[in-house]
């Protein structure tokens, strides 16, 4: 099975970020394989050890530094990836980065792509949607297990919703985001690391798309971001004061109603 | 031409040991540090993701990497808990005698098995007679037609009893002192091979120290390792090439006690501020750094010096000297800084104190270190 898989780098939930011109500071900040999208590499590399054929292929879009991510993925057991990287592409809106993924997915065939629900720089969750869509291929999200046919042409997908699991066949090829839950990534090892040296990283560019610069980065955004702001810094708790616990019921609801406006 | 960046491949093996240790080792360090269990589980591990035998040839199934790559593994894995990481690190002391003086059948025949599974080997010099002075060795090994009979009694081996192979350097000519020496592979599985109890240690408890006792042990003469006499020279190459891991491991215990301090510091709250504000405890901070910063680069300096085939053993003495003294300062400080709670066992920064202190101790006293040192400067 040749399975594609969409991986993002990403700001470590960890670090403190910093806002500069009206978006966020990557400088000096610790970036890594976006989490969600972390489950799907593990998944495409299960299935494809489990076919025992086909190859595992990922699609970054980012900058130079991205590449440390499609190298991870390499130590795990992805066979060769590709990092969409052009200036035009920056700036992106979600669509545009989804246009630019298609664009790259589009020049082979895939029998399956798989991605993460979600981004956790921006937790959008909808460049696997638009992928699917401008692909013209079905898509199952926030998917915690998923079991491919005997035949491989389809795929049944278990997802989350409040009070039940919905369960989801579809035809493949389909885009498939992973759920945290899917399964347990596998650490590196030592001869993934020394392997993922040899594995082809590709670039390609705006004109290796086809793509017009107008479609997609800050030109072709649909989407203007007016601010960008840190959230605002925790206040000290406050401990509610009262005779007995009636009162301090009364002086809750007061506060709640007259200073925190809730009620 | 000098470069401190790591290499992609470098920072990746640095990312999965580090990511291994926070992960399987730091969680169960205090367990296995006051049960002295033997968390083989942990060594069976860190054998698949290729952990350890990292500077052992490919060919023979080890890593083929270098000593400055032990670096980065032993200051990530004792960042998690030293008393784990001793075992690779003193199985390691035990297999460089070979890949410095084996021969290609005794390589094919001993380290080959070896490294094909997750085992581990231990180095046998030190005996109740003979700790700093190596020349006291009374283990002998007698040559009887093509069979050497090793008899003696090993003291503070790590990794006593639970090796596979144990390197033994025993006198083969009493008369000559050090250079009666004679270094030999010796199978645990020979008649005569046992292990005494467990020692009951300070720190670093997840280790397993033990006598060694060899009993009429018949070791095939082929199992010499370079030629008789010249055991001490490829002991001292081989803790030459040792000590900058060492040293690495020094740094990697000292690193976790000043995060541990520096975060306690942020939190705990007294005269109405955190402790953070108070410049004295900034300070010693700001030294815990100082010292940790230039342990680790003198490591590094040793183990490329080792990569590189230059002669080491003064490099290696600084760095180990300096990284185990800083561990057990920095180590300390930290304590301080914890105050009370620092003292508890409920906290795991006494634990780091404990275990620091070996470093001064182990593969060469600091004290022999200086000796090693101040010779050079004197020569």
């Amino acid at each position: 099975m040749n399975i594609a898989v969409l991986l993002k780098q990403v700001p470590d939930t960890e670090a403190r970020l910093k806002i500069r011109d009206g978006s966020v500071d990557h400088t000096d900040v610790k970036m890594v394989p976006n989490p969600f999208d972390e489950f799907a590499v593990e998944e495409a590399i299960r299935i494809r050890e489990k076919s025992g054929s086909g190859q595992v292929t990922i699609y970054c879009l980012g900058q130079e530094k991205a590449k440390e991510a499609v190298k991870w993925a390499f130590s795990v057991g992805a066979d060769q990836g590709f990092l969409l990287k052009d200036p035009a592409f920056d700036n992106s809106d979600l669509l545009g980065a989804a246009k630019v993924l298609a664009a790259a997915l589009k020049k082979e065939h895939y029998d399956l792509i798989l991605c993460g629900k979600q981004a956790v720089d921006d937790d959008a969750g909808q460049v696997a949607q638009a992928v699917a869509e401008l692909l013209d291929l079905p898509h199952v999200g926030t998917v915690h297990k998923m079991e491919l046919s005997e035949d491989k042409k389809s795929v049944v997908c278990y997802r989350d919703f409040e009070g039940g699991v919905e369960v989801v066949q579809s035809s493949l090829p389909a885009v498939i985001s992973a759920e945290k839950g899917l399964n347990e990534v596998r650490y590196a090892s030592l001869k993934g690391i020394m392997a993922a040296k040899k594995k082809s990283l590709v670039e390609m560019d705006l004109a290796a798309l086809g793509l017009s610069a107008a479609d997609i980065g800050a030109a072709g955004a649909q989407l203007e971001i007016r601010g960008l702001e840190m959230p605002p810094v925790r206040a000290a708790g406050k401990i509610i004061d009262g005779a007995s616990p009636q009162e301090k019921v009364a002086n809750l609801v007061k506060l709640l109603r007259e200073e925190a406006k809730v009620i | 031409m000098v470069n401190f960046t790591l290499s992609d491949e470098q920072k990746a093996l640095q990312e999965l040991a580090r990511d291994f240790a926070q992960k399987e080792i730091k969680p169960i360090a205090a367990e296995y540090d006051e049960s002295e269990k033997h968390p083989q589980h942990i060594i069976d591990k860190a054998y698949e993701l290729g952990l350890m035998n990292l500077s052992i040839p490919e060919e023979y199934g080890g890593g083929g990497l270098g000593y400055f790559e032990n670096c980065l593994v032993g200051e990530e894995l004792a960042a998690a808990c030293s008393g784990i990481s001793t075992i690779p690190m003193a199985s390691s002391l035990a297999t460089t005698p070979l890949c410095l003086a084996g021969t290609p059948e005794q390589l094919k025949k001993y380290l080959a098995p070896f490294c094909a599974g997750p085992s581990i080997a231990a180095f046998c010099l030190t005996e109740p007679g003979a700790g700093s002075d190596a020349g006291s060795v009374t283990t002998t090994a007698e040559l009887k037609g093509d069979t050497y009979v090793l008899n003696g009694r090993k003291c503070f081996i790590t990794n006593g009893g639970i090796s596979k192979l144990y390197t033994v350097f025993a006198s083969t000519d009493r008369s000559k002192g050090l250079k009666g020496l004679s270094a030999f592979i010796v199978p645990a599985d020979l008649p005569g091979v046992s292990a005494g109890k467990k020692e009951n240690k300070m720190g670093q408890r997840a280790s397993t120290t033990t006598d060694m006792i060899f009993e009429d042990v018949e070791v095939p003469a082929a199992n010499l390792l370079g030629k008789e006499g010249e055991g001490f020279k490829l002991a001292m190459m081989t803790l030459d090439s040792a000590r900058a891991a060492m040293a690495s491991a020094a740094v990697g215990v000292a690193r976790s006690a000043m995060e541990i301090a520096a975060n306690y510091m942020k939190e705990r709250v007294q005269f109405g501020k955190p402790i953070a504000v108070q410049q004295g405890l900034q300070f010693m901070l700001a030294d815990m750094a100082i010292k940790i910063e230039g342990a680790r680069l003198l490591a590094w300096q040793a183990a490329w010096m080792s990569d590189n085939k230059m002669r080491m053993s003064y490099q290696a003495a600084i760095a180990k000297c300096y990284a185990g003294d800083i561990a057990m300062q920095v180590t300390t400080d930290a304590v301080q800084i914890l105050g009370g709670y620092g003292y508890m066992k409920d906290y795991p920064i006494e634990k780091l104190m404990r275990d620091a202190k070996l470093m001064q101790i182990y593969e060469g006293t600091n004290q022999i270190q200086r000796v090693v040192i101040s010779r050079t400067l004197l020569q």
